[in-house]
């Protein structure tokens, strides 16, 4: 069972990289596709200068602020549109409209509004990101038990405790599956928003490199972020659901 | 002294309850008799103060306890926790003595998903009585149960009132229970619901 939970994604992986290698060789052109093994020395050298690191930093600060930022209005705005009708009847043509907003109008809109700087492009990444979570939240909040509410309140809970121990966690699975959706969504438009009008960042990297032509260096960049995406995901992301989903499995 | 007094309670258009007084003294057992859907149980959600739209005026200590038709427990924390969340002030040895009293010491980490639903009803009970409520409210306790288990559960919490005396206001369909439970039975009848003649005491 736990062996072939690892073994399928390890041989899934191996295939595209086949793929990748069949497409190559088909190419025969390194300019076009590279081999992947010929990233390899690249990606060194890049992490060897120190700038991989710096880069890749830059993009996960930004990602870390817009997650954190989402999440957390995100949250407050799905639990009350959830929870109060009259709060949903009015912010909902606003989820409606923001959610149908191209990123890349927002992001526009940032920079010409607010200037060429870092509030801009976490403020464009957050907005990018809010009305989906309060989306995903607020199925949540207007599922929540009204028993489990009365026994709060007859038992007289601090605002902290009931949200901590009753609401929060009814919402958890919700809260899930928004912050891992979230994760691969922002880092995506966390490079839009470098690539535009920023001076570091992967995403500031792969415009660089767009414009030298420069597959290679392209592929080092998108894969190396990759590679933290990933770690984020399996390091922290999972291992925490595993823990708020402890009492089901218990 | 708590005191009901509620002159009417509409859902919607229509009105479930018309002019209900009574008054529970500190210590007595009231039993709140009448079929099912007639609105005993909204009576009772008005005096946890759970419903607040109605007409009249309800008067009650803060120091409330409950226990639903279902055990209504926090299913994402353990035994214990669920007795120490609502009651922060207990400690963990006052809540484990309150574990052991309704049979479940040792069962301090379990989550109520690992326990039987006639301990998840115990941990319930134990929860009601771990904070020395003034006044305790229950709704339908027992009902769902077989015959066995309702009786053990009717001798705990037969035990637990003697010992805490909380003033309680017991709602139940069952005249049986009722008698046994209470030292005063108060019957619902009619549609707006309104209270029919006292019964006396068992």
């Amino acid at each position: 069972m736990r062996h072939s939970g690892v073994t399928t994604p390890v041989l899934s992986i191996v295939g595209l990289l086949l793929l990748w290698v069949v497409c190559a060789t088909l190419t025969a052109d390194p300019t076009v596709l590279p081999q992947p093994w010929a990233l390899i020395a690249p990606a060194a050298r890049e992490l060897a200068s120190g700038t991989l690191l710096y880069h890749l930093g830059a993009t996960l600060l930004r990602v870390i602020w817009a997650f954190a930022l989402a999440m957390a209005i995100g949250v407050t705005l799905g639990l009350a549109m959830g929870r109060s009708e009259r709060v949903n009847r009015w912010l909902d043509p606003w989820l409606v409209i923001f959610l149908n907003l191209p990123a890349l109008v927002l992001i526009v809109l940032c920079y010409l509004w607010i200037g060429l700087n870092e509030t801009a492009a976490i403020i464009a990444v957050t907005l990018n990101k809010i009305p989906n979570v309060a989306t995903v939240v607020r199925e949540g909040a207007r599922a929540l038990s009204p028993e489990l509410d009365a026994m709060a309140k007859v038992y007289r809970m601090s605002w902290w405790a009931r949200m901590r121990h009753v609401t929060l966690p009814q919402l958890a699975p919700f809260i899930t599956a928004a912050a891992r959706s979230g994760v691969a969504v922002i880092w995506k438009i966390v490079l839009v928003v470098e690539f535009l009008g920023r001076s570091n960042g992967v995403g500031f990297q792969i415009h660089l490199y767009f414009q030298l032509f420069d597959v290679t260096m392209v592929l080092v960049y998108a894969l190396s972020f990759i590679a933290v995406m990933l770690t984020v995901e399996w390091a922290l992301l999972q291992p925490w659901e595993r823990r708020v989903r402890r009492w089901r499995t218990a | 002294m708590i005191r009901a007094d509620i002159t009417s309670k509409f859902f919607g258009e229509q009105q479930v309850l018309g002019q209900v007084q009574f008054t529970i003294a500190p210590g007595e057992t009231v039993a709140l008799l009448g079929p099912s859907g007639i609105g005993k149980s909204t009576i009772l959600r008005i005096m946890a103060g759970i419903d607040t739209r109605f007409e009249g005026r309800v008067t009650r200590p803060e120091n409330m306890a409950i226990v639903f038709q279902e055990p209504n427990l926090l299913p994402w924390r353990n035994a214990l926790d669920n007795l120490l969340i609502p009651h922060p002030t207990l400690g963990a040895v006052a809540a484990r003595e309150a574990l052991e009293k309704v049979g479940l010491a040792g069962r301090d980490e379990a989550f109520p998903g690992q326990l039987s639903l006639g301990q998840q009803r115990r941990l319930a009970l134990a929860r009601a009585f771990a904070g020395a409520p003034e006044f305790l409210v229950m709704d339908e306790p027992f009902v769902s149960l077989d015959p066995e288990m309702a009786d053990q559960m009717l001798s705990l919490t037969e035990t637990l009132i003697a010992e805490a005396r909380p003033a309680t206001l017991f709602v139940t369909h069952a005249r049986a229970e009722a008698d046994r439970l209470a030292d005063r039975v108060i019957a619902l009848s009619g549609r707006p619901a309104t209270l029919s003649q006292k019964a006396d005491a068992a």
